[in-house]
């Protein structure tokens, strides 16, 4: 049950897809903090909720193969999409008001 | 000689993380845009790796089908895509990258020392399985997300109807004040120029 196929890197196993999770949510994070823009923003974000997700499914594949971490990725992915779509709409109301949609020069809620 | 299994993994790690790295340091949003779907189609790719052959179509056909073109409309339509500084202008790697990296080897190393357990993984088809789960052990959560689904649609659209709206009023006045002034500045390449053009139209 524990060794085997998890200890070595020669046999592809959910190691690998832990380390690769890690990553991506790494690279999610650098997006978030380093981008001004406000769209690209959200692609990091996109990119950290696809890391959870990838988790999920790689838990769910190499545990005792139950279905609930697929149910759960399915949950993240809906609401990624309803994230996006309110998200959207915000970038475009923020950018009427601003011109702009950089995130540093958003300091106030209403005109 | 490595095994097919493997290959295909490190191949869809590839793309996915390469697509990943893409987004994190290009320097153009719209092909950072464009590269995220490669990320999302690898992500799906290493779900149907898995044998998670729902998740994998449902993460094409909302991802990669969906919220890609929507975070592409986001981009055309607010940002001078052409004008780098403007469109995608980075805080400084200073001290977002230290913590990144520090947060980054942290995992990694975590996900390296940890004894994994797992078991020997059976691909078997989980569609059949994933409807039964959803209509009888996660009835509540289905059901509560589809309220949210319908809330934020009808919220989505409530407010990107009046941006639109008031946006193309306001792009129109802009432009044919802009144009009355600036006519001499711009060339006829310049992408600020065509993109001031297009978002115009109301």
């Amino acid at each position: 049950m524990t060794g085997g196929t998890s200890g070595s890197l020669a046999v592809i196993g959910l190691r690998h897809f832990v380390v690769l999770s890690a990553v991506l949510f790494t690279l999610g994070l650098t997006t978030v903090a380093t981008r001004r823009n406000a769209v690209a923003i959200l692609m990091g974000i996109e990119l950290i909720l696809n890391a959870a997700a990838l988790n999920f499914v790689a838990f769910a594949h190499y545990g005792h193969g139950a279905i609930t971490g697929q149910v759960f990725a399915v949950f993240v992915v809906v609401l990624a999409a309803a994230e996006a779509a309110v998200a959207l709409a915000i970038v475009l109301s923020v950018y009427r008001s601003f011109r702009a949609i950089d995130v540093t020069r958003l300091d106030t809620l209403k005109d | 000689m490595p095994g097919l299994e493997t290959l295909v993994f490190y191949g869809l790690a590839t793309l996915t993380v390469g697509g990943a790295a893409g987004v994190a340091f290009s320097r153009n949003i719209l092909r950072a845009a464009f590269l995220l779907l490669g990320a999302l189609a690898g992500t799906a790719g290493l779900y149907f790796f898995m044998g998670a052959d729902f998740v994998g179509v449902t993460q094409i056909l909302i991802y990669v089908g969906g919220i890609s073109v929507l975070l592409l409309f986001a981009v055309l339509l607010t940002s001078r895509i052409g004008d780098v500084r403007v469109s995608n202008q980075g805080l400084g790697y200073g001290a977002a990258l230290p913590i990144a990296g520090l947060v980054g080897t942290f995992l990694v190393v975590a996900a390296m020392r940890a004894a994994w357990r797992q078991t020997d993984a059976v691909a078997a088809p989980t569609t059949a399985r994933i409807g039964d789960a959803f209509l009888r052990e996660y009835l509540l959560p289905f059901e509560l997300v589809s309220i949210v689904l319908l809330m934020a649609l009808v919220g989505a659209m409530v407010v990107a109807r009046r941006a639109v709206r008031d946006a193309g009023v306001a792009a129109v006045a802009t432009a044919a004040s802009a144009e009355a002034t600036a006519t001499s500045g711009a060339e006829p390449g310049d992408p600020a120029a065509l993109a001031g053009s297009g978002s115009a139209r109301p």
